[in-house]
């Protein structure tokens, strides 16, 4: 661990493995509890279209990414609000919108191709620059903020919608901010496990939390602590064992919700008075 | 509430609702299912849009309206999206977001209330337990008690006795005649009234979305024991602001 961190990009790496795994639980607890767990995948192939138009125009692609991927989000809330209906079936319109969308407009730039794509499809937590960093922190800053400052209002939006407009809260306001967090989310995540796998980040470290939780608070918290120790565990083993960063902190998030499942299991055995 | 048409996917569901609620009133709305009684006391509180007539709390239409903690609604049941645990506390406490500020930290008064709230309903002790756990009575209770948290001068509840166990229902019954005691207003949708019947001040009851009584509550509770005669209420003149007004728009 120590001979690790004597390599700038392992440094700069570590760093945005640490913010990742620290925001997208976070964000991601409001959104499972919203049964809205797909959104990050949703978001996350409009982000691809982002990232293409990037290096169409040449601008940066994580800038790109983060407008396309807001104003996806957005598309993607309004359509759930209009509908009683469909929510998935608008979900799947983006997915397939975004990624040809990416495709068609990559072919487009100049020396552009798909594999272009793909370390953006699968991330590339090794090449991330200092100013990637400083973005990545920011943005998770943003989002961590989002949860504290917002959190008591998300959970009663998230609890039940009506509830939230009889209680006076700004729900359009509030559903618009967690598909916005979302995407900053996605955005931040990108780098390091790839648009393909951000949703990973955001679903599986809270359903590995609510397996040993009985609340809300104590799930984000164990949730944000799960996400943490899968993106570091998995860039620091490979490191060591070559294989690409991002699928191993999926694998090792996904590690943690067995054991826990095993764990919650007997957790709850040895209290039997709660499962009446 | 006056005048008030709701239709959903084009599909009149109540028609000319002329409905003004006095402080301090308890009011069932009764009647059978598909009457619209649910869908009326949403429309009250602007859950629901109209597609005719108006509605008012406290004088003000519901868009337009900020005084939230003035009102404490009780959904018909406890929607638990995607499965994450939320235990009793934290969803009881989060009764009193009307009441709190964005800024600031949820503070001694909200945790005091949120804590009466629990002693109100019976579940103090088992107030870090997941909701998920409970009965269906049970989670009634929380959701009673989430709105009392608040401290709301107006309760709206939808349906809070179906599917309670007598228990719970005898519980809600003392809850109700403690705050209808200190002058708050219940406004209440029941299929049958049970052990709340003596508190009710007043019944309306609604068939094919329109109101066929409005007055005094019926002695035998059930659909077909209901008087169906029409029974003109005579409006005192408004000298407190209602909780709840529903406008004619012509």
């Amino acid at each position: 661990m120590i001979d690790l961190l004597r390599y700038d990009f392992m440094q700069r790496a570590l760093i945005a493995a640490l913010l990742v795994g620290l925001a997208a639980p976070a964000i991601g607890t409001f959104i499972v509890q919203r049964r809205l767990a797909l959104l990050g995948d949703g978001i996350g192939h409009v982000a691809l279209t982002g990232v293409a138009l990037g290096f169409l125009t040449g601008t940066a692609p994580v800038l790109t990414a983060v407008v396309v991927s807001v104003l996806g989000a957005v598309a993607i809330e309004l359509v759930r609000e209009r509908g009683r209906t469909g929510g998935d079936v608008a979900l799947a319109l983006l997915f397939y919108g975004g990624i040809a969308g990416g495709v068609l407009l990559i072919s487009l730039a100049p020396g552009g191709s798909n594999a272009t794509l793909m370390s953006y499809l699968f991330g590339s937590i090794s090449s991330v620059t200092v100013q990637d960093v400083w973005v990545i922190a920011l943005l998770a800053a943003a989002v961590l903020g989002v949860v504290t400052v917002f959190g008591r209002e998300l959970f009663v939006l998230c609890q039940d919608e009506e509830v939230a407009k009889a209680s006076g809260l700004p729900v359009r306001f509030l559903s618009l901010l967690i598909a916005i967090t979302a995407a900053l989310t996605v955005v931040i995540a990108m780098r390091v496990v790839g648009l393909l796998l951000v949703s990973a980040l955001m679903v599986v470290p809270v359903a590995t939390g609510q397996q040993l939780t009985r609340g809300f608070r104590s799930t984000m918290l164990l949730a944000m602590l799960c996400g943490m120790v899968a993106t570091v565990g998995g860039l620091t083993s490979s490191f060591y064992v070559e294989v690409p960063p991002g699928a191993l902190i999926v694998l090792f998030a996904l590690g943690g919700f067995v054991l826990a499942l095993g764990l919650g299991r007997f957790v709850r055995r040895s209290r039997p008075q709660e499962s009446n | 509430m006056r005048g008030g048409q709701v239709s959903l996917d084009r599909r009149p569901v109540l028609r000319g609702i002329d409905l003004t609620v006095r402080p301090g009133e308890v009011v069932a709305v009764l009647g059978a299912n598909g009457s619209g009684k649910s869908t009326l006391v949403r429309a009250l509180l602007g859950l629901v849009p109209l597609s005719g007539g108006s509605t008012l709390l406290y004088g003000t239409p519901p868009t337009r309206f900020r005084q939230w903690w003035r009102i404490g609604y009780v959904p018909q049941r406890l929607s638990v999206g995607g499965g994450v645990p939320s235990t009793i506390r934290e969803v009881v406490a989060s009764g009193r977001i009307a009441r709190q500020s964005r800024f600031r930290l949820t503070g001694q008064a909200d945790a005091a209330a949120t804590a009466r709230a629990l002693e109100a309903v019976g579940l103090a002790d088992r107030a870090g337990d997941p909701v998920q756990a409970l009965s269906g009575g049970q989670q009634q209770r929380v959701l009673i008690a989430r709105a009392l948290a608040g401290e709301p001068e107006t309760f709206v509840m939808d349906e809070p006795t179906a599917g309670v166990d007598a228990e719970s229902q005898q519980l809600l019954a003392d809850t109700l005649a403690g705050l209808v005691a200190r002058g708050r207003t219940v406004v209440l949708v029941a299929h049958e009234l049970g052990p709340l019947e003596p508190l009710i001040t007043r019944a309306v009851v609604l068939r094919d979305g329109c109101v066929c009584h409005d007055g005094a509550p019926p002695k035998a509770v059930g659909a077909h024991a209901l008087p169906g005669h029409d029974h003109v209420h005579p409006h005192a003149p408004e000298k407190p602001v209602s909780p709840l007004d529903w406008r004619p728009t012509s």
